[in-house]
């Protein structure tokens, strides 16, 4: 008995110097950033202002464009990627497929690259006079050049567009591991029943999947509502603000306006809110016919 | 109708495949070229590469970028290892009650967004500044100590240690071993494959890190790889050839590491999803 306590004692000895950096650079800057949110004023000279952040964030134009934004993102960038990711995976599960390691290698590439550098590519190509621009001007399938960093409307489509290429392959390995597990006889079963692919697809594969599903969906959607390095380095948030992001006006408003560092903690909640809220509901969905 | 079935998968996947693999031939043949025949969309390797990297290095310190990203990479990893991997073999080896509520606590932090950490942090290390400058606001270790340990790695290391025969462990206390030391000799040893696959995440995040260094960091002489990619992409009068040239130096190391360290990769990917 002696010696087993003496052990638990030992094993808190292991976990210390975790606890204590987790606690540091996690859970204190968290708690500060709570006390932050209700106070204000430039600079170091903050004064407690109880809830007045969170009643000018409800009515700061720039602020609910921002969260528009993000949800934009969201709700169209998340379901169009773990769709592809899965089909793709369908494809490359495939027994006979030949050029598998090219193909499943080629997908997954973009997930090595960094955020940054991507995005600075992703702004060259789909510039004015850019190679993608001048390919499908050459298709025909449009007749002027598109104004992929200009228009608000295209410059959202390339944010959304540029993140799918990043993250689809990244998806796409969880999808295959999970594939490998499934019994093939199922499969078996269901086509002498006479289920074509779709139906496979729709009442074997995703119901199989349903967990990577929702780990996928959750670690998205995370992803997406801190979105920054993308708008940052492809469009600056413009035009006029049509591509800013939560997580990039905090750190405007934090770093490149007169710093406001009151407000910002405010706006920051609106992300761990919208985390957590989610989160919640993804789980709902997800977990419980598991 | 099969063989419709097969061309149909072959054509989406080199589709997938060329448009997942253009940005990279880009950028390969661009740094080969000079800037005013990339803007004209060149697809054919050029002559102009040891002048663009005479260009990035004599101009543009991406000497010090590299070292400095290589630094950070480096040793937040070795630290990330040693600490997360104590901590899981902690909770797991020694469980008990009050373990296993700290561990649920420590999860909570993965929901943390680090938007949220941005502004507290700042100030933290501001405040780090005024008693130790060396590892304060602008310096590399201000860039290295917050991913020092992360609430996934622990919880990474702690489900691959659930695989670890723990009869090994009674082995090592009959041959008279100190418990750290059967973890350090016993332990370590046999979750190579764990830490490759840590090492190489780890690795990858803090190359590829952009928002907390923008904010720590202020010097020119102290900026990473992606801080040098980003300011030079946002330049009114871009030189495309060295830009490119950049990328592609700033690609090679996480690109290495993943062409031959594939396999724990994908390991360590799919294995923090299981159990």
């Amino acid at each position: 008995m002696k010696l087993a306590s003496n052990k638990s004692l030992i094993g808190w000895f292991f976990i210390l110097i975790a606890v204590i950096f987790i606690t540091l650079f996690y859970f204190y800057p968290m708690l500060q950033a709570l006390i932050l949110s209700f106070r204000s004023g430039m600079g170091v000279n903050l004064e407690f202002v109880g809830l007045d952040n969170y009643i000018r964030l409800f009515n700061d134009p720039v602020a609910l464009t921002a969260i528009r934004n993000t949800f934009i993102y969201l709700i169209i960038q998340v379901p169009i990627m773990i769709l592809l990711a899965m089909f793709f995976s369908v494809l490359l599960n495939n027994p006979n497929l030949k050029f598998k390691g090219f193909f499943r290698t080629a997908i997954f590439l973009p997930a090595v690259i960094s955020l940054v550098a991507y995005s600075v590519i992703f702004k060259y190509l789909f510039s004015t006079d850019g190679i993608v621009n001048k390919f499908l001007l050459n298709l025909s399938v449009i007749s002027e050049p598109i104004e992929w960093l200009m228009d608000p409307f295209w410059a959202k489509v390339l944010i959304i567009i540029a993140i799918t290429w990043r993250w689809t392959g990244y998806n796409m390995i969880f999808y295959l591991a999970a594939l490998q597990n499934v019994d093939k006889s199922v499969y078996e079963a269901a086509r002498i029943d006479g289920a074509n692919s779709f139906q496979q697809f729709f009442y074997i594969t995703i119901p199989m999947l349903k967990p990577i599903i929702l780990f996928t969906a959750i670690t998205s959607t995370i992803g997406t509502l801190q979105l920054f390095d993308e708008p940052m380095n492809i469009t600056r948030g413009g035009p006029g603000n049509e591509t800013l992001t939560i997580s990039q006006y905090i750190y405007n408003l934090s770093f490149e306006y007169t710093p406001d560092f009151g407000y910002a903690a405010a706006v920051s909640f609106v992300i761990v809110i919208l985390t957590v809220i989610f989160s919640m509901i993804q789980f709902r969905l997800g977990g419980d016919r598991k | 109708m099969n063989k419709l079935k097969s061309i149909f998968t072959y054509l989406i996947l080199s589709v997938a495949a060329l448009v997942s693999l253009f940005p990279f031939l880009w950028m390969l043949i661009s740094m080969t070229n000079k800037s005013v025949d990339i803007t004209q969309g060149s697809l054919m390797p050029g002559t102009h590469l040891f002048e663009n990297l005479r260009n990035l290095f004599e101009n543009y310190n991406v000497g010090s970028a590299l070292f400095n990203s290589f630094f950070i990479a480096i040793i937040a990893t070795v630290l990330c290892l040693v600490i997360s991997s104590l901590a899981g073999y902690g909770f797991e080896v020694y469980r008990s009650k009050g373990k296993d509520i700290v561990f649920t606590i420590l999860l909570l932090s993965m929901m943390i967004p680090f938007a949220a950490l941005m502004v507290p942090l700042f100030r933290l290390f501001g405040d780090i500044s005024q008693v130790f400058p060396a590892i304060g606001v602008d310096t590399l270790y201000a860039v290295i100590l917050p991913y020092v340990t992360t609430a996934f790695f622990v919880f990474f290391f702690r489900q691959n240690t659930k695989m670890f025969t723990k009869d090994l462990i009674e082995a090592g206390r009959i041959d008279g071993l100190s418990e750290i030391g059967i973890f350090f000799r016993i332990y370590m040893p046999s979750m190579k494959n764990t830490l490759a696959a840590a090492g190489i995440i780890s690795f990858m995040n803090n190359w590829n890190n952009y928002l907390w260094p923008l904010v720590i960091i202020q010097s020119p002489e102290n900026q990473t790889i992606p801080l040098l990619i980003s300011n030079l992409g946002s330049g009114y009068t871009p030189d495309y050839g060295v830009i490119y040239t950049a990328i592609v130096i700033g690609t090679i190391p996480t690109a290495l590491v993943f062409f031959f360290l594939q396999r724990y990769f994908v390991e360590g990917m799919t294995g923090s999803v299981k159990g």
